[in-house]
């Protein structure tokens, strides 16, 4: 009897830990922000370099930090439908350029349309390190007072913006200041 | 046996591949820590690469970062805990026992046990059969065949 027990056992665990594997994604690496103040910046805008914004000047609006490059294949891919959020107007979209180019970052936005209703620079990657980018496109949701409440890694999809994040932007809308 | 050992040569000196770009700090102290921290810490990119190992853009920020750090005199647990701060602990290497790694420090040890209690099983049920006698017959062929090769 055991002599089919002990296969049969072995048979169902390898299963049951390569069935689990293969819904694990590696790449989705869990941010330790979520519930905490998104961190502070200085960063010059895409558009006007002498301008400085930080996340102060976003406070009282439920916005979205997106980060984004020219150089950036999947962020091709996410871009449409970024343009179509901006449009519905549910929440401020804020772009960070993400080691790019200013010629070629304003040149993707002329010729892709701009989602952004405003994008900063982070030329040499630090705001990026400070928000704990590891991977571009990354998309964080964060409340009015400034907390940031998520964090899409990868390119966000229709499907993603329809069942998770305008959920939530509507959700952030209601909460008080 | 030549190829042989050229194949060894080459396989034990092709791990060391490390240090893409070289950084020099003032004090050996200093650079001590560099070294190992970017040993320690992972790119995130690559994930199965230290930010010492990888080419990625984004592990030679986080050197120009732990470097930079160290030059202002930051120590290696604060660097470590700026690290986790942004990254998780998925950042280190040798992640702290919490209860969310439990499987992963504890798991090793418990497939241990396993393999172990297997064993001892096995050696258990093999002394409780008693062991096969041979019958008059099959020993009688066993020493001529003995035999035969021992004239050989």
């Amino acid at each position: 009897m055991l002599k089919y027990i002990i296969p049969l056992a072995l048979f169902v665990t390898i299963s049951v830990f390569l069935a689990l594997g293969l819904k694990l994604k590696p790449n989705e690496i869990p941010s330790p922000f979520i519930g905490k103040p998104a961190p502070v910046f200085s960063a010059s805008r895409l558009d006007a370099p002498e301008q400085k914004l930080s996340p102060k000047d976003f406070k009282g609006q439920v916005w979205l930090f997106n980060v984004w490059a020219s150089w950036c294949v999947s962020c091709r891919a996410e871009h449409p439908v970024l343009n179509e959020l901006a449009q519905q107007q549910k929440a401020v979209i804020v772009g960070l350029n993400y080691k790019d180019k200013t010629d070629a970052a304003l040149n993707w936005l002329r010729t892709l349309g701009n989602p952004y209703n405003v994008s900063i620079m982070d030329q040499d990657g630090r705001i990026g390190i400070d928000w704990g980018v590891y991977g571009v496109p990354e998309t964080f949701v964060v409340d009015k007072k400034g907390v940031i409440r998520y964090k899409h890694t990868g390119p966000v999809s229709a499907n993603a913006v329809e069942q998770t994040l305008l959920p939530l932007i509507a959700q952030l809308q209601a909460e008080p200041e | 046996m030549k190829p042989f050992l050229l194949m060894l040569v080459l396989i034990l000196f092709s791990g060391k591949s490390a240090a893409v770009d070289f950084r020099q700090l003032e004090n050996p102290e200093q650079q001590a820590a560099y070294e190992s921290l970017t040993s320690e810490l992972r790119c995130l990119v690559c994930q199965n690469q230290t930010i010492k190992d990888s080419n990625a853009e984004l592990a030679s920020d986080l050197r120009r970062q732990v470097y930079e750090m160290l030059q202002q005199g930051k120590t290696k647990e604060e660097i470590v805990v700026f690290m986790t701060d942004r990254y998780g602990d998925f950042v280190l290497y040798n992640p702290p026992f919490k209860i969310i790694t439990g499987l992963l420090w504890l798991g090793p040890a418990f497939f241990l046990l396993i393999g172990l209690a297997t064993i001892l099983f096995i050696v258990r049920r093999q002394r409780s059969t008693p062991a096969n006698r041979l019958s008059a017959e099959q020993a009688q062929k066993i020493r001529k065949l003995l035999e035969t090769s021992d004239s050989n």
